[in-house]
């Protein structure tokens, strides 16, 4: 079998993941940040810990600026409900997955003004294009760090330059590059990522790193409750992170994440990148090769994530992937990949693309059978 | 019977205390997490003892990490 939907969720996850939930379940099992008895206390060390290791990963001071939700989207959503507000103006890209599009949408139609800044059809976006569009009741530039149909790496120091320019705040959705690309929390301002990606962590986790430019005042939480701080209080506390963190954490898949987020630090994000780049360099050149095979992005591995989609003149992308797993084997993903915006950017809507996701764990060898495949599909599709 | 003089210390956040826990065990501290005492705080979470004789040092450790806390008590304990 041979996995390449990890940019939907990765695939196998490291030894020290299984690990870290069956520990969690057999012998910590108590409520994080709940009582103070030693099972509470040990609940509670897990999930400080897996958010300092967050924290060395994306270069930031204090780990208790780390929030963690149930994935990017939930962290996406705390953003853009919790701090636009009617009148205000906020400048997103066409590429945008529908975690940020769809509540930007709905938030326009409640009197927030939008602006979607289109990217190339190669799914690159003009820094130039970004300035230009801020206002004066601009408040948010909302930007994706690489397209999860295409790959492509937007600038976001640049983004984060003019920000800080024109005082606005950056909101990354990093949920395709969180692991797999190397993240500065100083060039940004409140970070979404989500944990079952290239962090290596379960489904369901995620979070927000929220940086020291933020006025917390101003970001209200989207959801109030226990918190198992200042319990003598009906109102929600103000302080980080138990503000935006009510309700019992998902402790079990916090103790998962940290151990996918250590594996992340042991390996290097820089060793990572080379190896996915290298598995992208090579699936990119064998693909181009194909004759009937249409690749999208900047075909250029540097300039990408390890995420390429495609085409076969001839075969609709679900008939591609029905036959790569009924015949190969191979996992990928159809369609539009919930980013319509991004397939009209790149000229693939409605249609869709078939998407191969690659990880740290592919193989060369799995690559190249993977374009064996993709070339047999389209000789029949030829002959046809 | 004995008397060990504690200094508790209360957080805000319990992932505050966690923090404060690291930071100090890091650096050599004696310190232990218990539930918040009911005179302190009616607060359900988490408190963290240190030898009372070590009190400064502890908060000069906290201040110095940025790790915030909400108040210092001394307690007494009988043994
Ligand atoms: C760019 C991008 N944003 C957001 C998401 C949503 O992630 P999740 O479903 O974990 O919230 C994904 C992946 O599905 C993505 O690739």
């Amino acid at each position: 079998m041979i996995y390449l939907d990890n940019a939907a969720t990765t695939w196998p996850k490291p030894p020290g993941v299984t690990e870290a939930l069956v520990n969690f379940m057999q012998n910590v099992g108590g409520s994080p940040g709940r009582s103070g008895h030693r099972m509470a206390v040990e609940a509670n060390r897990i999930v400080y810990d897996t958010r300092e290791a967050l924290a060395t990963l994306f270069d930031m001071d204090d780990p208790l600026r780390i929030v963690f939700t149930a994935n990017v989207t939930q962290a996406l959503n705390l953003v853009l409900f919790g701090y636009l507000r009617p009148g205000d103006h906020v400048v997103t890209t066409s590429i945008e997955h529908n975690s940020v599009m769809r509540p930007l949408r709905y938030l326009q139609s409640l009197g927030v003004d939008l602006t979607v800044v289109p990217c190339s059809p190669e799914g690159v976006l003009d820094v130039a294009d970004v300035e230009k569009a801020i206002q004066p009741h601009t408040v948010l530039l909302a930007i994706n760090h690489a397209s999860n149909v295409v790959g492509t790496i937007q600038p976001v120091a640049d983004v984060g330059e003019i920000a800080r320019r024109y005082d606005l705040l950056l909101l990354v959705d990093a949920a395709q590059t969180a692991g797999a690309y190397p993240i500065d929390m100083n060039q940004i301002d409140l970070l979404a990522f989500t944990g079952h990606k290239a962090l290596f962590g379960p489904q369901g986790t995620g979070g927000l790193c929220i940086g020291e430019r933020v006025d917390l005042d101003r970001v209200l939480p989207l959801t109030r409750g226990g918190t198992g701080s200042q319990s003598e209080l009906e109102e929600q506390p103000d302080f980080l992170p138990d503000k935006y963190e009510s309700g019992t954490a998902n402790g079990v898949g916090i103790a998962g994440l940290g151990a996918g987020v250590r594996f992340v630090l042991e390996q290097g994000v820089e060793n990572i990148r080379r190896h996915e780049q290298m598995l992208t360099e090579r699936l990119l050149a064998g693909l181009q090769d194909i004759p009937g095979v249409h690749v999208y992005g900047t075909h250029d591995a540097r300039r990408q994530t390890a995420c390429v989609s495609f085409n076969i003149e001839g075969v609709e992308p679900s008939d591609v992937a029905l036959r790569l797993d009924e015949e190969y084997a191979i996992m990928c993903r159809p369609g539009l990949h919930c980013a319509p915006s991004a397939h009209r950017t790149i000229g693939t809507y409605p249609r869709g693309t078939v998407r191969f996701g690659l990880s740290y764990f592919n193989s060369i060898e799995q690559i190249d059978a993977a374009i064996e495949a993709v070339h047999r599909i389209a000789s029949k599709a030829r002959v046809a | 019977m004995a008397e060990t003089e504690y200094a508790v210390v209360l957080f805000h956040s319990t992932q505050g205390a966690i923090k404060a826990e690291r930071v100090l065990l890091r650096v050599g501290f004696q310190v232990k997490l218990i539930p918040t005492p009911r005179q302190l705080s009616s607060d359900c979470g988490t408190a963290l003892r240190c030898a009372w004789a070590d009190v400064d040092a502890v908060c000069a450790v906290l201040r110095e990490a940025k790790v915030e806390y909400d108040s210092v008590h001394k307690v007494i304990v009988k043994e």
